[in-house]
């Protein structure tokens, strides 16, 4: 089992470091399903090692999250990249105070 | 109850104040008839005090006094009083006085401002004066007496700085308002103590009860009242603001120091009578403060240059006869009383002729610049002539009948009481004599020294017979009065008086005080007739010096009541900034600084937020792992 629990920590740190390295909003949404994904791995294996389905069933609820998220984050990717024709993720600091 | 004579005194109060209203009111529309409404409203209050007069003469002594309910002023639950008059002996002697002797002064004041462009406002606040002053003296109750007694403050600020163009004058009037802002003080606390002591305000409640109080409590009541009194009269220690008063135009002075104002704190002391008969400490208090003061205005009175200032001091020093012979019981109040009468007659006179003087004199008011002018003025010297004779209390000028019963009971007592108090004021007469015969020999004797190109005048009738019917007053009041039995005609208000003899016979103080006064006025006669009178003040040791600063009475109020308040009011104010204000400030600043360092983290750079979340979560685990461990 613990080639599976290595795998996931290593697809959690190369989507983290994506997310926190990259500049483009779509690598770095790639970057968040890559983390999703590693943590699926990682409840699938430890249902597997403990016998139990609950893990199953949140791999499942994550998947469908992470579904709606894309759906979501891709929306706003594309109506920023309108407004600003640009789909960096250093360029939105709007938000600042 | 039908109309009687007695409750028409409301009138009395009415007509000078609904007159003063008017002409304030109307505005410089008033102007060519102000002073016409201003002399007729006291002249009518005159008549109808005429009329009570009358109608209380001819009841029994027994119901000379009488209560005339007004209207019901408060009604609370607990507490209700009404708005009434006493009108009795003692407030119908002062409403005559205040009404006569007003009207004198209105008369003359026709005259003395006629050039004043503000003559209308000038008669309004006179005529308001003259209300208050009613109002004090005929109300039944300490807190409407205390109306009137604010009343008569405020006329006089306004009065005092009447030409308040000038920044010394309307400070003497700021002077003269918070010094009597002391005293009334002390009269709100007494009414506080009465209300809690006897449940009432009213003249027939708290001296009713009088009696039942506990010595504690009668001698604070008194002690408060005292305090009321000094502010008011000018008594030691708030003396102060009367010298300044003579900022006011001359007949405000008279009208100050003669009817109005200052003798409302002997007629407080003289109402207030069995309270005082409830404490023996108390009495003794005011006795001694007239005492002092008597002396103290009889003193400053001997250095002062200026015409006004002498007679202020002589105002000062004759209240505290007053108040000594107040302190002295039932049998003093009479001849207190006596003497405030023709004290407001003669002094009333004195200023009046003060007032001709300073015409004659373009206004100049310094006795060195003047001399001889008996000759120039005769009306006023002879005037003048009657004050100064009346004052010294020679036989049978009107001070003789009153001051001298007063040096008299002061010698009556026991112990050491009479013999201090009674050669107080019997040197306080020598002195008197002294300082009063050197104004008078100053200003109408001796080598003229006024500027050549000055031309003395005398003034015009409407000045000059006021001046004359006041010095008939000052000739003849006195034994008129004593002729017809006024100590008798004041019992039903003062109580009766036993007979006690002086610790000295009678005829050997009133020689004694004759042989002071005659010995006064010649060592006056010698130093400001017969010498040459110096146009400068002389060069003077520290002791004249210290007179003629009024014993530095000013710097003293300044250390002990200026400065202190003044302090006081820094230290109130730096704790209001750095206190209250630092720490509503410093909340502020607070949160301003944590939201400046808290704002560094929201740069606006989503993947530094990212890095932030991601190393929080790796705490956060490490944390729980550490725990778990």
């Amino acid at each position: 089992m613990i080639p599976y629990v290595a795998l996931s920590a290593l697809l959690f740190v190369i989507g983290a470091t994506t997310v926190l390295l990259r500049r483009n909003v779509i690598i770095v949404l790639l970057g968040i399903e890559l983390m999703l994904n590693a943590a699926n791995l990682a409840f699938v294996t430890f249902a597997r090692l403990h016998g139990d389905v609950t893990g199953q069933v949140i791999a499942f609820f994550t998947m469908v999250v992470a579904a709606a998220e894309v759906v979501v984050g891709l929306a706003i990717v594309v109506a920023i990249f309108r407004s600003r024709r640009s789909v960096s993720v250093d360029g939105e600091n709007a938000m600042r105070h | 109850m039908g109309v009687t004579p007695e409750s028409l005194m409301g009138l009395v109060i009415v007509l000078p104040l609904a007159s003063a209203a008017l002409l304030l009111l109307a505005g410089r529309a008033a102007d060519r008839w102000g002073h016409l409404l201003g002399v007729f409203a006291p002249a009518a209050s005159l008549l109808v005090a005429l009329v009570g007069l009358v109608s209380v003469l001819g009841r029994d002594a027994a119901d000379r006094v009488i209560d005339v309910h007004l209207f019901d002023w408060i009604d609370t639950g607990g507490f209700s009083l009404a708005a009434g008059l006493r009108v009795d002996p003692l407030s119908l002697s002062f409403v005559a006085l205040v009404t006569f002797v007003g009207t004198l002064i209105h008369v003359y004041s026709v005259a003395y401002m006629a050039k004043d462009p503000d003559r209308r406002r000038f008669f309004a606040y006179l005529n308001l004066f003259v209300a208050a002053m009613l109002l004090l003296v005929l109300a039944d109750s300490y807190l409407l007496l205390f109306v009137g007694w604010e009343g008569v403050g405020l006329a006089s600020y306004l009065l005092i700085g009447f030409w308040n163009d000038r920044p010394d004058y309307a400070l003497a009037a700021k002077k003269a308002f918070i010094a009597n802002r002391i005293g009334d003080v002390g009269l709100i606390l007494a009414m506080a103590f009465m209300l809690k002591q006897t449940g009432g305000l009213t003249f027939a409640e708290v001296l009713g009860k009088a009696p039942d109080l506990s010595e504690s409590w009668a001698l604070g009541i008194g002690l408060a009242l005292l305090l009321a009194a000094c502010g008011k009269s000018a008594q030691f220690p708030l003396q102060s603001w009367l010298g300044d008063a003579m900022a006011g135009p001359t007949p405000v002075s008279a009208l100050i120091h003669a009817a109005t104002m200052v003798t409302a704190g002997v007629y407080l002391i003289v109402r207030s009578g069995p309270l005082y008969a409830a404490t023996e400490g108390a009495r003794l208090a005011v006795a001694i403060v007239g005492a002092i003061t008597l002396l103290f205005g009889a003193i400053v009175g001997s250095a002062k240059d200026d015409m006004k200032k002498v007679l202020a001091a002589s105002t000062m020093s004759q209240i505290g006869y007053m108040m000594l012979a107040a302190g002295l019981g039932p049998i003093g109040a009479a001849f207190a009383i006596l003497h405030l009468l023709t004290h407001g007659f003669f002094k009333a006179g004195l200023f009046l002729g003060a007032g001709s003087v300073m015409h004659a004199m373009n206004d100049g008011v310094n006795i060195r610049r003047m001399g001889g002018l008996a000759g120039v003025m005769k009306v006023t010297w002879a005037t003048f002539m009657m004050g100064w004779l009346a004052i010294l209390g020679i036989p049978p000028f009107a001070g003789f009948w009153s001051k001298d019963k007063i040096i008299e009971t002061a010698f009556i007592g026991e112990g050491w009481q009479p013999w201090v108090l009674g050669t107080i004021a019997l040197l306080g007469a020598g002195i008197t004599a002294f300082y009063m015969s050197r104004l008078f020999f100053s200003v109408f004797h001796g080598k003229a020294r006024w500027d050549a190109d000055l031309h003395p005048h005398e003034s015009s009738r409407l000045m000059t017979w006021p001046m004359a019917v006041l010095a008939l007053g000052s000739v003849c009041l006195g034994w008129v009065l004593a002729l017809v039995g006024f100590t008798t005609w004041l019992e039903p208000s003062i109580g009766h008086a036993e007979e006690a003899a002086p610790v000295l016979a009678a005829p050997i103080i009133t020689a004694a005080t004759l042989l002071l006064v005659v010995a006064g006025a010649a060592a006056a006669w010698r130093l400001f007739a017969v010498r040459e009178v110096a146009v400068l003040p002389p060069a003077a040791g520290p002791v004249v010096r210290a007179v003629r600063a009024d014993f530095h009475q000013d710097s003293v109020n300044d250390l002990v009541l200026v400065k202190p308040g003044q302090a006081l009011a820094t230290g109130v104010a730096l704790t209001d900034t750095y206190a209250v204000d630092g720490a509503v400030r410093g909340v502020g600043w607070l949160t301003i600084g944590v939201g400046r360092v808290v704002r560094l983290a929201h740069n606006g750079n989503v993947r530094s937020y990212a890095a932030i979340m991601t190393v929080g979560v790796m705490v956060l685990v490490a944390i729980v792992f550490a725990g778990g461990l």
